[in-house]
């Protein structure tokens, strides 16, 4: 029987020819990838084991992008990005994205790819479960704890699992209106939030191809929030182009077998998504947003790694232009290099800030994690009370963006777009007509 | 073989407990290996739980819960990578967490801090307790059940886990296994 592209990675990473879902195998990471909320925990324990002394196992290896609790007032969290400071200083990393200084990034699952540090073929560690985003470019990708990257940061190893694949072809063109959200969204609505535990999810076919590296990137950040192991897409030549631009490191691409195994295949019709929402509290409650026009809203947000990229603001846009917003719109560039092409992407003639801007949008945020995941009570675009916010994030759950009593309906930058100018869940074909 | 008992009373819960529930991100601020800080993430284990649930983990103003066993349903620690989940579980005196199903990352974060057990069941057994039952779990190689009020439920074996949360963690594991 042949490997998917999952074994094949991990076949390499862990210098074996073969490997088979439920092996525990120890692999070479390429990349671990920390941020402010972990990153020091991370540190702790890696100081704890291998001593005050010790030293990273590759500096070019370990990559440190605070993005999490930035624009806030609270001591800690500036205690912690200064806790990351005095670390790279002392072990010399050159992969540190400083908040405050122009080499600031924002969102590190944007940052990650748009600094070259994604590559197909290989490992990439981070201590956050949207880790899983980068399998989008034929990599594998996954989220650890603290301990565990305490572990690859000294040895560069780390011991796991073989994930079983899953494998959904999605064949044919999707629909206008119809985004990478609302495919993910459809698939965790089909398969539940535990649907995919333990498993790496592979998607392919002629709509995944189709699909921009952005919208790819949608696609496996959400593999998690259906249990995931890793999201995965083959490289293709645009994944090629897209990397050989923003790195000079040689990488290998690795495909599927035809007769490889997988735990299961799902196919679907590319012409069967349509604009969807996930109502609260779970990512996998999905309706069509055509279903839900009842369904009121106080607020919309459009950020995050999830739901933050360039094409999703350019999709909110092209609703938002020459329109009003009914309800307070939040708009957070997931780093600051979304917030440039921001400024020079235009339609009509006019940059996304404009159009945001004269659609009576809030005042844009600052590139960051901002909202998706409430944090402190300063944060930007926090839910501090009763309200229903419809969001491009990735995450529903009880009190996720704030107050307890808040509630958060996700959906694609279209839907949250159209959602915001009429006040009620809406299916964005409203306003693409 | 060595035979862990884990006895006390018990905390249940329902599906798809998530790390915001476990521990809101708020609290994300406090670092798990500065020590006042574990404690302190200790006092705010599952205060993310919603208002139907009448009884909090830890009573108000405490460190510690009076419950050490959790017993809930499918998915328990779905979410975030955050290891400030089992941790503030485990700082709180949670020793066991029973579940008929565990999200990939938990799972795997118990296993590798060592702060708790993470034990599957083949059913639900949720429905059969309620808060406050008192209950003991013996663990002993792949003998693992609980019992209370007279009944006995047997629960999935720890496997290859139980060698590593035993000594200690994955750090403990490793040099005792020669990786480092």
């Amino acid at each position: 029987m042949g490997m998917t592209i999952t074994e094949y990675i991990l076949a390499k990473a862990s210098g074996r020819r073969r490997v088979d879902p439920g092996d525990n195998i120890w692999v070479s990471a390429d990349i671990l990838m920390t941020h402010d909320v972990c990153g020091p925990g991370t540190i702790g324990v890696f100081k704890r084991e291998f001593g005050e002394k010790a030293k990273v196992w590759n500096k070019e290896g370990v990559v440190i992008i605070p993005d999490h609790y930035i624009f806030t007032a609270d001591p800690k969290c500036h205690r912690n990005v200064d806790i990351l400071r005095d670390f790279v200083k002392e072990q010399g990393l050159p992969h540190f994205y400083d908040p405050g200084t122009p080499s600031y990034a924002g969102v590190c699952h944007v940052a990650l790819p748009e600094n070259g540090h994604c590559r197909p073929g290989e490992v990439l560690f981070g201590t956050d479960s949207h880790t899983c985003t980068h399998g989008a470019f034929g990599e594998f990708a996954t989220g650890i704890g603290n301990t565990d990257a305490g572990f690859v940061m000294g040895t560069g190893k780390l011991l796991i699992k073989v994930p079983a694949s899953i494998k959904f072809e999605i064949d044919g063109t999707l629909l206008d209106g119809v985004m990478a959200k609302d495919v993910i969204l459809k698939i965790i609505g089909d398969l539940g939030v535990d649907g995919a535990t333990y498993c790496a999810m592979e998607f392919s076919g002629p709509a995944i191809d189709a699909l921009s590296i952005d919208e790819r990137m949608t696609i496996c950040n959400m593999a998690i929030e259906a249990g995931g192991k890793n999201g995965i897409i083959a490289a293709d030549k645009k994944t090629v182009d897209f990397v050989k631009a923003h790195t000079d490191k040689s990488f290998e691409c690795f495909k599927s077998d035809k007769d490889a195994g997988y735990l299961k295949v799902y196919k679907y019709r590319a012409e069967d998504f349509r604009p969807c929402v996930a109502l609260p509290f779970s990512p996998d409650k999905v309706f069509n947003a055509s279903e839900l026009k009842d369904r009121k809203i106080d607020r919309a947000y459009i950020g995050s790694c999830t739901g933050g990229k360039l094409e999703d603001f350019i999709a909110a846009a092209k609703i938002l232009n020459g329109r009003k917003v009914k309800v307070d719109t939040f708009i957070i560039p997931s780093t600051v290099n979304v917030k440039r092409a921001m400024e020079k992407e235009k339609i009509d003639g006019k940059d996304l800030f404009t159009i945001f801007r004269e659609a009576g949008c809030q005042e844009p945020g600052e590139p960051s994690c901002a909202a998706c995941l409430g944090g402190p009570e300063d944060t930007y675009g926090r839910c501090n009370n009763k309200e229903v916010c419809i969001s491009t994030t990735n995450r529903n759950f009880p009190g996720r963006m704030g107050s307890i009593d808040s509630q958060t309906i996700l959906a694609s930058p279209l839907t949250a777009a159209a959602s915001a100018l009429t006040g009620y869940v809406t299916d964005p074909c409203e306003f693409l007509k | 073989m060595s035979k862990k008992i884990i006895k006390g009373k018990v905390f249940v819960l329902g599906d798809n407990i998530d790390t915001d529930q476990i521990i809101p991100a708020k609290y994300l601020n406090l670092v798990p290996t500065i020590p006042e800080e574990y404690k302190k993430l200790g006092s705010y284990a599952l205060s993310g739980l919603p208002a139907e649930h009448k009884t909090s983990y830890i009573r108000n103003g405490g460190m510690e819960t009076e419950y050490p066993i959790i017993i809930a349903g499918r998915n328990f620690g779905c979410g975030s990578s955050r290891e400030h989940a089992p941790i503030s579980l485990g700082a709180a005196g949670c020793e066991a967490v029973i579940a008929s199903s565990f999200a990939r990352i938990f799972f795997r974060n118990c296993i590798s801090t060592g702060e708790l057990y993470p034990i599957e069941t083949a059913t639900d057994i949720a429905g059969n307790f309620k808060t406050g039952d008192e209950a003991e779990i013996t663990i002993e190689g792949a003998d693992v059940h609980i019992t209370s009020n007279g009944k006995k439920y047997t629960l999935k074996s720890l496997g290859d886990v139980l060698e590593v949360i035993d000594s200690g963690g994955i750090f403990t594991y490793a040099r005792k296994a020669g990786m480092i």
